[in-house]
């Protein structure tokens, strides 16, 4: 099969060729899209080069397509009645196992970030190090967010009345385009976290530690379809992604301010719930914000004394 | 069947079997080639847009479950009669399905719209009771109002070779109809071989079928595109086989070659319906370019082809969404059941 990305250059690649001393030919990567669990190239047989800050080569990436979106979608619709449901202590101890696959991945993110972000591989290191303690940080918030958010309310009548927040559903990230690891894991942690499943468009310039990402999550116990991650145009999916009317809510942190409007009235058809925060320190502290971002607030009140 | 030369097929036993085995064989690999290549014909646009429709005509919306209530039944009717309540462009199904002792709620509740009641009968789904208590079976659902009885072969006696005992039931069936149209269930997942659903097919138009159905959705396989791809040209055959007979008539597959797609049809047209494990548009629209393609444009129509379906609808319904708005849809916006 004529491979896209055999025109790169293979030794001009900076960190990706760690063995540039030996003769063997380097076995290059073919980055795909993360649907159902599994890698498919895209549907529609597109990919497109990815380049380093400095303007190199450093690989293609699969170009998803709507209907790659559409997939994603369904398979992030049957994986949530199953992962809404998982105990909030086991979500927490999967979310854990992801930092855990992270960790034992950060030379590569390291080299990844740094080509992407044309960052020293110093900061580049801080950036993955953040990115691993965000898992943690969303991972330990799994079983003690419904303590913070919901609790019971004091009512005038022989009632137990009680609030619990519960996953929105289907939550479409349009994730950030600058921060092309720390800033994804930021937005897609606390979606999951609560028992959503999300359909993630990554950096659309900087996709290659999501694709990266991707292989991590698939081997860290999160069930397939939980997280999706499609690289792409973002412009081209967005619209679809908003539009679509199986998608409970939306997050729009990827996308420039000029393009919010119109995604949002897509959006409004569903009456989907619609994240769309300004400006974001990626290294501070990230509170919990974007966890009650995606919960909907259920209220029972359960007659007592009777 | 008043044809002179049909009648000698079916004078006996061992004419019968003689005319059965002397159908050509089912080239198996060169049908599923010739199935796969027709499912990748690109259907897009106006041509999906008519074929969803149409494909929601075909639809035989079917519940056969032991769990069945009227009320389950009622709200059936009414998602047949009106698919999609809030856009009335959606045409209405073809007929409802359900067992015997629930034909009379379809019936009261399918009053007044276009849509018929089909029932299955004759000891459904297994077939295996005496001819006498199918019959019963079959004029009980006619009795409540039923117009299309979708009737089990005996399985055990086909494969056993008693074809004339199959052929005798399926004629003593059709007489206990009356004005009911009769489809036949070959349940070609438990036929073995295409050979074998090639002549079951041609048993079942033999004795009067109006319909060749491949299943009764409880067994697996069920539909499958190889087995309509042999059923399609068996009514396609039949078609042309009762052209102008006579004296001179061929019988069997070889006179395929005086009809074909767009030509006119003199002989008797008979209709396919398949069931089980059809679940998507994608499937519905590949299943009709293989009508077009096989049997004729003429089989484009509710009368003469069907799908025995419940999930399908829902998945037209949604397909049609998006070809009207151009935005997914989601499953919350229709029906569960």
């Amino acid at each position: 099969m004529p491979d896209s990305t055999s025109d790169s250059t293979s030794d001009s690649m900076p960190h990706s060729t760690s063995d540039s001393t030996s003769d063997r030919l380097r076995v290059r990567k073919t980055y795909k899209l993360y649907i159902a669990g599994a890698f498919p190239r895209s549907e529609s047989g597109r990919s497109y080069p990815v380049r380093s800050a400095t303007g190199e080569l450093l690989a293609h990436a699969a170009q998803a397509s709507r209907k790659d979106l559409r997939d994603a979608v369904l398979a992030a619709r049957k994986a949530f009645a199953s992962w809404s449901s998982t105990t909030a202590y086991n979500r927490g101890q999967v979310l854990y196992r992801v930092a855990e696959m992270l960790d034992g991945r950060r030379d590569q993110f390291v080299g990844e970030v740094s080509d992407a972000e044309g960052v020293s591989t110093k900061a580049a290191a801080t950036q993955v190090d953040h990115a691993i303690d965000r898992w943690v940080y969303y991972a330990g918030w799994a079983d003690k967010y419904a303590q913070v958010a919901g609790g019971t309310n004091p009512v005038a009548g022989p009632y137990f009345n009680f609030s619990l927040p519960e996953p929105t559903g289907v939550v479409g990230v349009l994730a950030p385009q600058d921060s092309s690891l720390l800033g994804l894991v930021s937005v897609l942690a606390p979606v999951v976290t609560t028992g959503n499943t999300a359909v993630v468009v990554t950096s659309e310039d900087r996709p290659l530690p999501a694709a990266s990402l991707a292989e991590v999550l698939a081997t860290s116990d999160l069930p397939g379809g939980v997280v999706n991650l499609l690289t792409g145009v973002t412009a081209e999916l967005s619209p679809w992604l908003a539009g679509h009317r199986d998608v409970n809510a939306i997050d729009l942190t990827g996308v420039p301010n000029a393009d919010r409007k119109a995604l949002q009235i897509a959006a409004a058809d569903n009456v989907k719930r619609v994240y769309a925060p300004g400006p974001v320190d990626w290294s501070a502290d990230p509170g919990t914000s974007r966890l009650s971002a995606f919960v909907e607030t259920k209220t029972v009140w359960h007659p007592i004394g009777v | 069947m008043e044809h002179a030369a049909l009648h000698d097929i079916t004078r006996d036993d061992s004419s019968l079997r003689r005319f059965l085995h002397g159908l050509p064989g089912v080239d198996q690999v060169g049908a599923e080639g010739r199935a796969a290549g027709l499912a990748t014909r690109s259907i897009k646009t106006t041509a999906k847009a008519w074929a969803i429709d149409m494909a929601i005509r075909m639809v035989d919306l079917t519940t056969l479950e032991g769990a069945d209530t009227p009320g389950k039944v009622r709200s059936l009717c009414a998602k047949a009669a009106r698919p999609d309540p809030s856009d009335a462009t959606v045409p209405a199904v073809a007929a409802v399905c359900v067992y015997p002792d629930l034909v009379e709620t379809a019936v009261h509740a399918l009053r007044g719209t276009p849509v018929g009641v089909a029932s299955v009968a004759t000891a459904f789904p297994s077939g295996r009771a005496s001819l006498e208590t199918k019959l019963h079976d079959v004029r009980d659902a006619v009795g409540a109002g039923a117009t299309e009885i979708d009737m089990v072969i005996d399985r055990g006696a086909f494969l056993a070779g008693r074809y004339l005992q199959v052929f005798d039931e399926i004629v003593a069936t059709k007489a206990a109809c009356g004005d009911a149209h009769l489809k036949v269930i070959l349940e070609t997942g438990e036929l073995a071989t295409l050979d074998n659903v090639r002549r079951a097919s041609w048993l079942a138009l033999l004795a009067g079928g109006d319909f060749i159905k491949t299943s009764t959705g409880k067994v697996t396989p069920a539909a499958t595109p190889p087995v309509a791809l042999v059923m399609l040209e068996a009514v396609r055959d039949f078609a042309a086989a009762t052209i102008g007979y006579g004296a001179t008539a061929t019988i069997g597959p070889g006179a395929a070659a005086t009809i074909g797609p767009g030509r006119d049809l003199a002989g008797e047209i008979r209709g396919v319906k398949l069931a089980g494990g059809i679940r998507t548009s994608k499937e519905a629209v590949r299943y009709l370019v293989m009508v077009n393609e096989v049997a004729g444009d003429a089989w484009l129509d509710p009368r003469r082809f069907r799908f025995g379906a419940s999930s399908l609808l829902n998945d037209l319904l949604l397909q049609r969404h998006k070809l009207a708005t151009g935005n997914y849809d989601g499953p919350d916006y229709v029906t569960v059941d």
